[in-house]
């Protein structure tokens, strides 16, 4: 089997020059200054320290407050949606989940692009609401708009993973909790709740990374005004150019994903 | 069963830090049935795999017809093997499984599809050559794999453990038939197991493995009857094993009686053990023998009962078709050609 | 269990029907005759007939489409190389070069399109067609090579070792029998890559040049400035799209589940 070995070289070529090297190179832009030409290496912090400031320290807690806001509702509605879908027979089964994949499989634009449709002010629910008599009411380019199109956007990352744990479950552990005298919400507590607890781990983290890291959705959803964590990197280096902030903040960004997630990996393994 | 086809010169084997094989020695003839037994991890599936070679040993030679063969790739080699999951192609059908080996030789067409159904005909799957391989029994799997390997003609047919995922039964039928096969094919074959049963029934020689080493190598009925040593005794079949001293050729000691035995040659005073299979021993009368004891457990088995006798000493084993309640008072006798005498050794 | 079961489907019913909510605003407006996506007012084709003659978009949709197929095609290659690579080698590192095959789908997408930009700036490449393609390979491999792995993880690796045993050289070997047992792998996990790459805005708005539009990057642009019925039909058009590229996915995902399970 050595003589395949050699095989892997085209990957790691690839793989450095298209994924080690650029990651070293805005580490290394995150910490230098003076413009995006050349790496004239300036050692600094002020990038960071910029950070500090308390219009992007907002933006930050800004982005925060939506994440966790998106996740937890998307927690709640998904969880019970996956719970249900598990009940059913292995074909309907199949069915509903495939049903739940499609709508990640059409672009993210075309959904929130038809969500501003919908909420606009003269937009179907404005327009339903007239027809009833009542007086129409702004929902684009607030949170609201923007925590839909997060949530409707992102679901399926959660049901999916809670699904899978959810139906690798055996059976007969409910059974047995039965058996042994739990009661229908002790057991599903005390078993399902923690025998799924990998899915929900794994569904929380994905949603919280996608909307913290957002950028379109709130552009869209949220007008050009609205600025979570994505739109301040992407300003930074589309429209006001500063590369070395711009990495900065993706930096932050890193290392606040990895800090979660391995927090959450964490919790996984303490709940095994 | 005079030539020696392959010859393993002090094999040894490493794997990171682990030494798996620590110096194997062993001849094997042509039109031999040599099985290798032992637990698992004791080296024997590692011998196997480099004798096919899928390892390089780490050190050591490997002789086949003389030539040292340790660095040839498996595709080289005069030798096939039958996997222990078969590991059939599961995108090719029985007839392409068969010809696999015969359509890389560029043999051709009409000459591998005589010999596949020569093939199938002896594993008498006779009328197969179409079907899916991944809808057979497991049975007939093995049975294509045997065929997969055999039509090579090779001088050599390596199978590790192929009866392992057998249910009991098929794996009987198949222990008869793969011996029938060997004659009819009058190849060598090397076959690796755990099961003890399998490897007295099939082999005509058996090397017993522990640790990496081998601990014997003989007929079944010699190693069955002449443990060498007390893993031999303890992992083939079960035995009484009792520390003693061979005072002189032709008589031994233990639990403090002096027996006459068939054993010589080893020294005077020689602390050695000594084997006695429970069905070798027989319960009499207190007064009719020199080891006495009480009869503390009786358990039907079958065709006989298992009995266990305490003594001062020990408790023996004793598998006998007299009933003997528990409680009683009764005597074990054996005669001198029950006596096995083993060198004792450390470590066990 | 039987009084909950109206209820949960009640609960299945309203979270599926949000979820279609916008793709069927999508689907009906496209055939709406009124140009604001207000009331329905009659049906019509009369997008699709404007959506056909604007060039531009056209040559949108041309350039997804030469983008999807050569960027799967090259990360195929490569992904399915380095998912056979790292199933041989036992090397000290192989922890963290499995690590780095995944990065990219950790890695939030506006950081890897801004990393790619920079990068391909520091390059000095012309931003076009070459970048967008360079740009695509780094997600489409990692889809490909976790499909070919997973694949590999659950392939008995006696197989390959019966067919050397059996005469076949180590190359003869790979090409017939692990190549075709991976094949399955390679076509869903590549037409995952394709769907991926057909429906990327992030990393494709880094690193595209001035000239140079896919089919989501001109979506993109259009919504920001004004939204004409076209893109509802333009919409509809590549859901149909991507629900075809799904059936073959499925159908082909199907197929090499079921040889998994044969396996056993």
């Amino acid at each position: 089997m050595k003589q395949f070995k050699h095989l892997i070289k085209p990957y790691i070529i690839w793989a450095s020059i298209l994924i080690v090297v650029p990651l070293i190179l805005i580490v290394l832009y995150a910490f230098t200054s003076d413009g995006n030409e050349v790496l004239t290496l300036h050692f600094t912090w002020a990038n960071f320290a910029k950070f500090l400031e308390t219009t992007y320290l907002s933006v930050i807690l800004k982005s925060f407050r939506l994440g966790i806001l998106t996740t937890l509702i998307c927690l709640v509605c998904g969880y019970p949606l996956a719970y249900i879908i598990s009940k059913y027979s292995e074909k309907v089964q199949s069915f509903l989940i495939l049903m739940v994949t499609i709508p990640m499989w059409i672009n993210m634009l075309l959904r929130t692009y038809a969500w501003m449709n919908i909420l606009s002010d003269n937009g179907l629910v404005n327009n339903l609401l007239k027809m009833l008599g009542i007086s129409p009411i702004t929902m684009m380019y607030t949170d609201f708009s923007v925590i839909v199109g997060l949530v409707c956007n992102f679901m399926p990352f959660m049901i999916i993973p809670i699904h899978t744990s959810l139906s690798k479950m055996d059976k007969s552990l409910i059974e047995a909790a039965n058996d042994l005298g739990a009661n229908p919400f002790q057991t599903f507590w005390k078993v399902t709740w923690k025998l799924s607890m990998p899915g929900v781990v794994n569904g929380v983290m994905m949603v919280f990374l996608l909307s913290i890291s957002t950028f379109v959705i709130p552009k869209l959803l949220g007008g050009g005004q609205y600025m979570l964590i994505g739109n301040l990197i992407e300003s930074q280096f589309i429209s006001v150019g500063d590369w070395n902030f711009g990495s900065a903040i993706s930096l932050i960004l890193a290392v606040i994903i990895l800090i979660f997630m391995s927090l959450m990996k964490k919790m996984d393994t303490q709940d095994d | 069963m005079s030539n020696k086809l392959i010859e393993l010169k002090n094999l040894t084997k490493n794997f990171d830090d682990q030494q798996v094989l620590r110096g194997i020695n062993l001849d094997i003839h042509e039109n031999e049935f040599l099985t290798l037994l032992g637990p698992s991890g004791c080296g024997k599936t590692t011998t196997l795999r480099i004798i096919a070679g899928f390892e390089e040993p780490s050190g050591g030679e490997v002789l086949f017809n003389g030539i040292e063969i340790s660095k040839l790739p498996p595709y080289k080699r005069e030798i096939n093997t039958v996997f222990q999951k078969y590991a059939l192609f599961p995108h090719l059908n029985v007839m392409d499984n068969i010809g696999f080996g015969l359509n890389l030789k560029k043999v051709d067409k009409t000459v591998i599809e005589q010999k596949v159904k020569r093939m199938l005909k002896m594993v008498g799957l006779e009328g197969f050559e179409k079907r899916d391989v991944t809808l057979l029994s497991g049975g007939q799997q093995q049975r294509v794999a045997i065929a997969r390997a055999l039509v090579n003609e090779p001088k050599v047919l390596l199978l590790d453990e192929p009866l392992g995922a057998l249910d009991a039964k098929i794996r009987k039928q198949m222990q008869i038939e793969l011996k029938k096969i060997q004659r009819e094919v009058g190849i060598t074959f090397i076959y690796v197991t755990h099961d003890q049963e399998e490897a007295l029934s099939m082999s005509d020689t058996v090397v017993v493995m522990n640790n990496g080493e081998i601990q014997q190598i003989g007929s079944p009925t010699d190693i069955y009857n002449e443990p060498e040593n007390r893993f031999v005794a303890g992992f083939i079949g079960e035995s009484n094993i009792i520390e003693g001293t061979m005072i002189k050729d032709f008589l031994v000691e233990f639990d403090g009686f002096q027996f006459e035995c068939v054993d010589k040659g080893f020294e005077d005073n020689e602390a050695i053990e000594v084997v006695l299979r429970p069905e070798d021993l027989d319960i009499v009368e207190p007064d009719q023998a020199k080891i006495r004891g009480t009869v503390r457990n009786i358990t039907f088995k079958g065709v006989h009962y298992e009995i266990l006798i305490e003594t001062e000493l020990r408790t023996y084993m004793v598998h006998t078709t007299d009933y003997a309640e528990v409680g009683r008072e009764v005597g074990l006798k054996f005669g001198p050609e029950d006596i096995h005498v083993m060198c004792r050794m450390g470590g066990y | 269990m039987k009084k909950n079961s109206k209820l949960s489907g009640l609960y299945l019913g309203i979270l599926f029907f949000l979820m279609y909510l916008p793709i069927g605003v999508v689907v009906v407006f496209s055939f709406n005759e009124a140009r604001l996506p207000v009331r329905f007012t009659g049906f019509s084709l009369k997008w699709y007939q404007e959506l056909f003659h604007d060039r531009d978009l056209i040559q949108a949709l041309k350039n997804s489409l030469i983008l999807a197929i050569s960027s799967c095609g090259v990360s195929a290659v490569i992904g399915t190389l380095g998912a056979v690579g790292l199933s041989r080698i036992h090397w000290k590192t192989k922890g963290v070069m499995e690590y780095i095959s995944i990065l990219p789908l950790m890695i939030p997408e506006i950081i890897l399109g801004m990393v790619l930009m920079a990068f391909f700036y520091m390059l000095n490449l012309p931003f076009g067609m070459l970048t967008l393609l360079i740009g695509h390979t780094v997600f489409c491999v990692p889809y490909i090579l976790m499909e070919v792995k997973a694949r590999l993880v659950g392939m008995d690796p006696s197989l390959e070792e019966a067919a050397r045993d059996l005469g076949a050289g180590s190359f003869r070997a790979f090409w017939d029998i692990t190549l075709p047992l991976i094949m399955p792998a390679v076509i869903s996990g590549s037409l995952l890559a394709f769907a991926m790459s057909m429906d990327d805005v992030v990393i494709s708005i880094f690193v595209t040049g001035p000239r140079v539009s896919t089919l989501p990057i001109k979506v993109y642009t259009q919504m920001k400035t004004g939204v004409t019925p076209e893109i509802n039909a333009l919409c509809t058009m590549m859901l149909g799209v991507i629900l075809l590229v799904l059936a073959v996915y499925l159908i082909m995902g199907k197929r090499g589940k079921g040889n998994k399970r044969d396996e056993q």
